[in-house]
């Protein structure tokens, strides 16, 4: 094994027994704090495949700002009760053997996959003469404008349903 | 170098960790942070991809998602806290008003 | 594969009625500061749909197929078309919806505003020539609508629909993006027909793991759809919500999907017609059956217009199936009919709703002939042309698509389709058989406006004028699509 494969297989076994950790854990709080270990190693995993925009993305918007609402949320809510619940549902053999099947099934068709299109331009040489932020805000500005513009909607129709749903009642 | 399938075997286990989740969970709060990983793991084959074939559109595709998820989020959550008002619970098989 | 970018601010015309639609949302909220009287808003808000309209209708014809973005985003008689079929869904709803929203006391601008926001998604889906773009417009219409359903914040009913509406709406997302990931990753572009050159230049259509990316794409549109087995969220969504957004939602969001898994499978999957019929056919089976058989035990007349909701996209993939484009436009002909009747339907179910007074379940309608002679009348329209008994639309809709799967070879499905359409029939015409011919048990009293007025003798004559000339419509869905 070279120094990268060794570095993805770390990787790999980390993410993969985290992602464990995040679905099995009793406390929606331990849940959200393997969760944050997760995104840190995924941001990581960004920057080895030369994304390091989304490295930071993946740092400020999902753990900084996704996952602190998710901590707000159980804040307010009182859940004392669901500590000693069930953790599963009655059925959850049924969706382990549903999702080890999956996998099972995705691992055999993806594992064969290559890359077959012929490459694109932004090869890394061709980003890092100008950068990557300067390539993506390139990008983005110019053949994606469409995309953005209707990013930009759906973050205000995200705002106005917060304020909708969770305002006090006017009655 | 690592192969382009490593990435998205990886990709493929973490999403198929989050169905599990997201089937077998009662907790409303961890099923949604399930659905989380689902997309975590999709944008990882994205961006493996986007790496691979030295195009960009794979990690624009991530940046929208991500800002997708975080609009998801506010309004999900806000969705659940007005539920929770009402019925103090958020496992899903106690949630059964609507049935038939 | 990356293509040139060429982008410029001319291309933001083709944007015109979108942007209409948006600004017109932003001036609802606005105005719902000032103005005390909803009656004001919703003018504006079906006056600013029917600006947007004129936009599709005029500015740059309305079969003249254009595209902008670098390719992205088209406009053509297809998109156009489907536009149409959105603009009749706002208008129609914002008309059944005045009075009712009063009286479940939520009736604030927002709701105006998010209906406006949410046909935008719709209206970007059908002219999205781009995974990317088809995914945000999906998202921007989904988002909307979670919000719309979970609108009665007071009632926990309207609650657990939401709740229900968005956990499995966000699931099926996710599914959507693991296609489009591996749509991607096989053919390194996000262009519908980009895809489908790559696709038989690079000859990986009997790949595995094209057929994956397909599969993950219809499953999640199969979601939308509501086909079955995606379809468990149905009942409880239809059931819990406010009652015009149900109506709204059985008709916008599904013509949505139908717009995408059409432009997506005739675009970029053209030449795995064998393969994704193959898949659709048992879906569409088991949703006709589901739809049909489950229908007959319910009681609730929303819940049972959800099942009904559901057989129905199954008869509409029939078209689809047969992946000839008169077999697109008969699916496109049926969804516009489907507007009508369906709306019409829950139109008259509003009415029955007033103070204190639920008015869903099968015995509130009861006898409802001799107190409400008219009412009744297009109730029995409605239920008809649902069934599909001639000479209402419902039967038209349902001839083409039958006669367009049997032209296409696929004359066991039409059978099948025929037996399931005769099964549903019996829980129509147990509505009628209510109204017609069973003793009022309780006095029911009618809340009427007059936009409701409107609203139901518009759909009411629709279906009766398509029902009778059906060629009006079917030469304009033709027209728009074959060009």
């Amino acid at each position: 094994m070279t120094t990268p494969q060794l570095f993805f297989a770390y990787f790999a076994v980390a993410m993969t027994v985290l992602s464990l950790l995040v679905v099995t854990r009793r406390s929606p709080v331990h849940s959200i704090m393997w969760m944050l270990v997760l995104f840190i190693h995924i941001a990581a995993l960004y920057l080895f495949l030369n994304a390091e925009f989304l490295a930071a993305i993946q740092i400020i918007v999902y753990a900084g700002a996704i996952l602190v609402l998710f901590l707000f949320v159980i804040m307010m809510l009182n859940l004392k009760k669901e500590e000693t619940a069930k953790k599963y549902q009655a059925q959850w053999p049924v969706s382990a053997g549903i999702a080890i099947i999956l996998a099972a099934f995705l691992v055999l068709i993806l594992g064969k996959i290559v890359v077959l299109p012929s490459l694109g331009e932004y090869s890394i040489e061709a980003v890092k003469t100008e950068g990557i932020m300067m390539t993506t805000g390139k990008v983005l500005y110019t053949e994606f404008l469409l995309p953005f513009e209707i990013a930009s909607i759906v973050l205000l129709v995200a705002i106005i349903g917060a304020v909708v749903l969770a305002k006090k009642r006017i009655e | 170098m690592v192969p382009l399938s490593w990435y998205i075997v990886l990709s493929a286990v973490m999403f198929s960790i989050g169905v599990f989740g997201f089937l077998a969970r009662r907790n409303l709060l961890i099923i949604f942070i399930s659905i989380e990983l689902m997309l975590n793991s999709v944008n990882i084959s994205l961006v493996a991809f986007s790496h691979y074939l030295q195009s960009m559109r794979g990690q624009i595709l991530v940046f929208f998602v991500i800002t997708v998820a975080a609009a998801e989020a506010a309004i999900g959550l806000a969705i659940l806290i007005a539920y929770y008002k009402h019925n103090p619970t958020i496992k899903v098989d106690e949630i059964n008003l609507l049935k038939g | 594969m990356e293509m040139e970018a060429t982008i410029s601010l001319l291309d933001m015309r083709l944007l015109v009625p979108e942007l209409t639609l948006i600004c017109v949302g932003l001036i609802l909220m606005l105005l719902d500061l000032v103005v005390r009287k909803k009656e004001l808003i919703a003018a504006v808000g079906i006056a600013g749909t029917l600006v947007a309209m004129y936009g599709t209708y005029k500015l740059y014809g309305f079969y003249n197929p254009q595209a902008a973005f670098a390719g992205m985003f088209v406009v053509d008689g297809y998109s156009n078309f489907f536009k149409l079929i959105f603009y009749l869904n706002i208008i129609l709803t914002i008309c059944i919806s005045l009075k009712y929203m009063a009286i479940e006391k939520a009736s604030f601008g927002e709701y105006y505003a998010l209906l406006m926001f949410s046909s935008t998604g719709m209206m970007i889906m059908a002219s999205a020539a781009d995974l990317i773009i088809l995914y945000l417009g999906l998202e921007l219409m989904a988002l909307s609508t979670y919000i719309l359903a979970g609108f009665m914040r007071n009632q926990p009913r309207s609650n657990e629909a939401a709740l229900k509406y968005f956990f499995l709406g966000a699931f099926s997302s996710a599914f959507l993006l693991y296609g489009i990931s591996l749509t991607y990753g096989l053919t390194g572009t996000t262009n519908l027909k980009g895809i489908a050159e790559a696709l038989s230049t690079l000859s990986i259509m009997d790949n595995p793991i094209t057929y994956l990316g397909l599969i993950f794409i219809i499953v999640a549109f199969g979601f939308k759809i509501a086909l079955v087995p995606f379809h468990m969220w149905a009942p409880d969504v239809y059931e819990g919500s406010p009652t015009s957004i149900t109506a709204f939602m059985s008709v916008g969001p599904k013509a949505a999907g139908f717009a995408v898994l059409g432009r997506v499978l005739f675009d970029a999957f053209a030449g795995m017609q064998v393969q994704w019929a193959a898949i659709l056919v048992p879906i569409a089976v088991l949703t006709m059956a589901t739809g049909s058989i489950i229908a007959l035990a319910q009681t609730n007349i929303k819940r049972m217009l959800a099942y009904s909701s559901i057989a129905h996209a199954g008869y509409m993939l029939l078209g689809i199936i047969a992946g000839t484009h008169d077999g697109l436009t008969s699916t496109v002909n049926y969804l516009m009919i489907y507007l009508f009747m369906n709306i019409g339907a829950f139109a008259i179910v509003i009415m029955l709703r007033r103070e204190g007074v639920q008015g869903e379940n099968l015995d509130d309608y009861m006898g409802l002939s001799k107190s409400h002679p008219l009412a009744s009348a297009l109730m029995l329209i409605f239920m008809f042309s649902l069934a599909g008994i001639p000479p209402t639309a419902g039967f038209v809709g349902k001839f083409y698509v039958f006669m367009e799967a049997i032209n296409a070879g696929y004359v066991y499905m039409a059978l099948i389709a025929v037996v399931f359409s005769a099964i549903s029939a019996f829980f129509y015409l147990r509505v009628v058989m209510y109204m017609y011919m069973k003793d009022p048990v309780k006095e029911v009293e009618l809340t009427t406006s007059p936009s409701m007025s409107i609203a139901l003798a518009v759909t009411a004559m629709m279906v009766l004028i398509f029902g009778i000339f059906p060629s009006i419509l079917l030469n304009l869905v033709r027209l728009s699509i074959l060009g």
